[in-house]
């Protein structure tokens, strides 16, 4: 039923129209005027063709840049759903102090990125740091955690790991909760294994939920970004210059805005196009 | 036997997950040069970091910044989306179904694409070194309306016809006899928004450069990268013991509705 009332509907999503023209319209239009020119802000714009593409293929430290970032995404995204599922899987079992364990776990969730660097970049510290001394005493060796060009990033990835795995716990909780208890049963009765039991039941009855998590820390993963900023600032020699930094410091140390748009434009194509490959390929893999 | 194993594995996590900040607090009131090393017990307690970090940098007012932001913020998204989503669900108009539609697309636009062009906006508009740009970009969010969308569906049609009989505008409709009913909903959007605004850090970056203006995980930042903590642990980790602080608190007291909203949305902090 349609009434002349319903026509305070326009007033309502008044907001959002506003909204989406100024703040994600206007800034997507002018992205493409942005790609063709050279512009400091200050100085007039300076039409430069398809030059900004030209640059950008050649950048050799920009692909550096966005390797670097799969090489983020590449640790911290099995690593994460591997704890993640581990442990849901041992919250989901009958226990005490499920809501105590679980809140720990999620502790550092709800803390910002900035303190767990600042905190992590003493923990990894050479000489002093907690993990440093705690291998010297278990295995009499140190490791380079942030200086060494092989390890930084992967460090990185071990700290992330840790400040999400939190929320990928909950989620699997959540998706656990949804599996029906009578097909644990049923496989049970025929005798299968642990294993066979997770792998045939529990991995394609969460599936929506790996998909779920899988999207959102790939996406969380290309905007890596304060960490390496406070951490290392990239180093050592760019092994932890994320693609975000790259366009951070393009547009904001040496206003390349002209250029910074490109790299942010381009960026976007392949979170994009990640995205939706990794959505394909999960859903396809766990057709049963 | 087996449940003991099984209980041990559980506090080797937990221990794993809370030590780090126990180390980190303990760090910030023991003396810089006891600092490192394993051990949180203190030989004495002394608060030279913290008195370190009030020297050097207006945390406080930082801390006030990050408060109005965070909070007129919330109030926004809370009214505007509920708004929004309340039409979306209950109101048949000409549109609706694009406007969804296009909501849904904005979300899966990765948000690198538009970051420089919304920047220059700032500085067209000269909201760059004020507030505005902190606050106004953030006010509608689409992820809310859809939350309040789906909630508002779940609303009986009886309930909204007997307050229109009644004579009740639509504003009346929505944020006097729906919002007392919908508190899960508003808790949540407003545990998100809250926590994403309180935490971030690139935007205030991007737009403010002032000390007095800044919010306080970007004065932190600035302080610890910088070079202003002089390479002083004990000084750096206070700074991030107080940007955390608030936060661990209010989750300390609220721990069920942060997970049960994260769970729903499914965002990162």
């Amino acid at each position: 039923m349609k009434t002349k009332r319903d026509k305070i509907g326009y007033v309502f999503v008044l907001p959002y129209l506003i909204h989406f023209s100024v703040f994600v319209a206007f800034p997507l239009a002018f992205s493409f005027v942005l790609i063709f020119h050279k512009w400091d802000i200050i100085s007039p714009m300076d039409w430069v063709g398809f030059s900004n593409f030209s640059k950008l293929v050649q950048d050799v430290l920009f692909f550096k840049a966005i390797r670097n970032t799969l090489v983020f995404l590449v640790i911290h995204i099995p690593l994460q759903i591997i704890i993640a599922l581990a442990l849901a899987e041992f919250l989901n079992q009958k226990i005490r102090f499920r809501g105590f364990f679980r809140a720990s776990y999620f502790m550092p969730v709800v803390v910002s990125g900035v303190v767990i660097t600042i905190l992590w970049q003493q923990l990894y510290a050479q000489d002093s740091g907690i993990i440093n001394s705690l291998l010297v005493k278990l295995a009499g060796v140190k490791l380079p955690w942030l200086t060494s060009v092989k390890l930084a990033m992967p460090s990185i990835a071990i700290m992330a790991t840790w400040k999400n795995v939190g929320l990928y716990i909950v989620l699997f909780l959540v998706g656990l909760q949804t599996v029906p208890k009578y097909m644990y049963e049923a496989a049970d009765i025929e005798g299968a294994s642990h294993w066979q039991k997770f792998r045939h039941i529990t991995l394609p009855m969460i599936n929506p939920t790996m998909i779920m998590v899988v999207i959102i820390s790939t996406i969380g993963g290309f905007s890596l970004f304060i960490e390496p900023y406070i951490m290392t600032g990239g180093g050592p020699l760019n092994s932890t210059l994320s693609a975000m930094l790259y366009i951070y410091r393009q547009a904001f140390s040496f206003y390349h805005m002209g250029y910074a748009a490109t790299l942010g434009f381009f960026f976007a194509l392949i979170v994009f196009s990640v995205v939706l490959i990794q959505k394909k390929i999960i859903e396809r893999e766990n057709i049963y | 036997m087996r449940k003991l194993v099984f209980y041990l594995f559980l506090i080797f996590w937990t221990i794993i997950f809370m030590y780090p900040f126990l180390w980190m607090i303990s760090a910030t009131i023991r003396p810089e040069a006891e600092i490192g090393g394993f051990g949180i017990i203190p030989s004495k307690i002394t608060f030279d970091s913290y008195e370190k970090v009030f020297e050097k940098i207006p945390i406080f007012r930082a801390l006030l910044n990050s408060t109005i932001v965070a909070t007129s913020v919330t109030l926004g998204v809370i009214i505007f989306s509920s708004m929004i989503g309340y039409s979306l669900a209950r109101h048949r108009f000409r549109g609706r179904n694009l406007i969804f539609g296009v909501i849904l697309f904005t979300m899966t636009m990765p948000f690198q694409i538009t970051l420089i062009p919304q920047y220059i906006l700032m500085v067209k508009f000269q909201w760059t070194e004020t507030f505005l740009a902190l606050i106004v970009p953030y006010l509608v969010n689409t992820f809310a309306i859809i939350l309040f969308r789906q909630h508002f569906l779940t609303i009986p049609q009886d309930l909204i016809d007997a307050a229109k009989m009644d004579g009740c505008s639509e504003f009346t409709i929505l944020f006097r006899i729906l919002y007392p009913i919908s508190t899960p909903a508003i808790v949540t959007v407003g545990i998100i928004t809250f926590m994403a605004i309180w935490n971030e850090v690139l935007w205030p970056l991007i737009v403010i450069h002032e000390q007095h203006l800044m919010t306080l995980p970007q004065l932190v930042t600035i302080f610890v990268v910088g070079g202003q903590a002089e390479s002083l642990m004990g000084v750096k980790l206070a700074a991030a013991t107080m940007l955390a602080a608030p936060i661990i608190i209010a989750y300390s007291i609220f721990q069920r509705y942060f997970i049960a909203s994260m769970a729903t949305s499914g965002l990162k902090g």
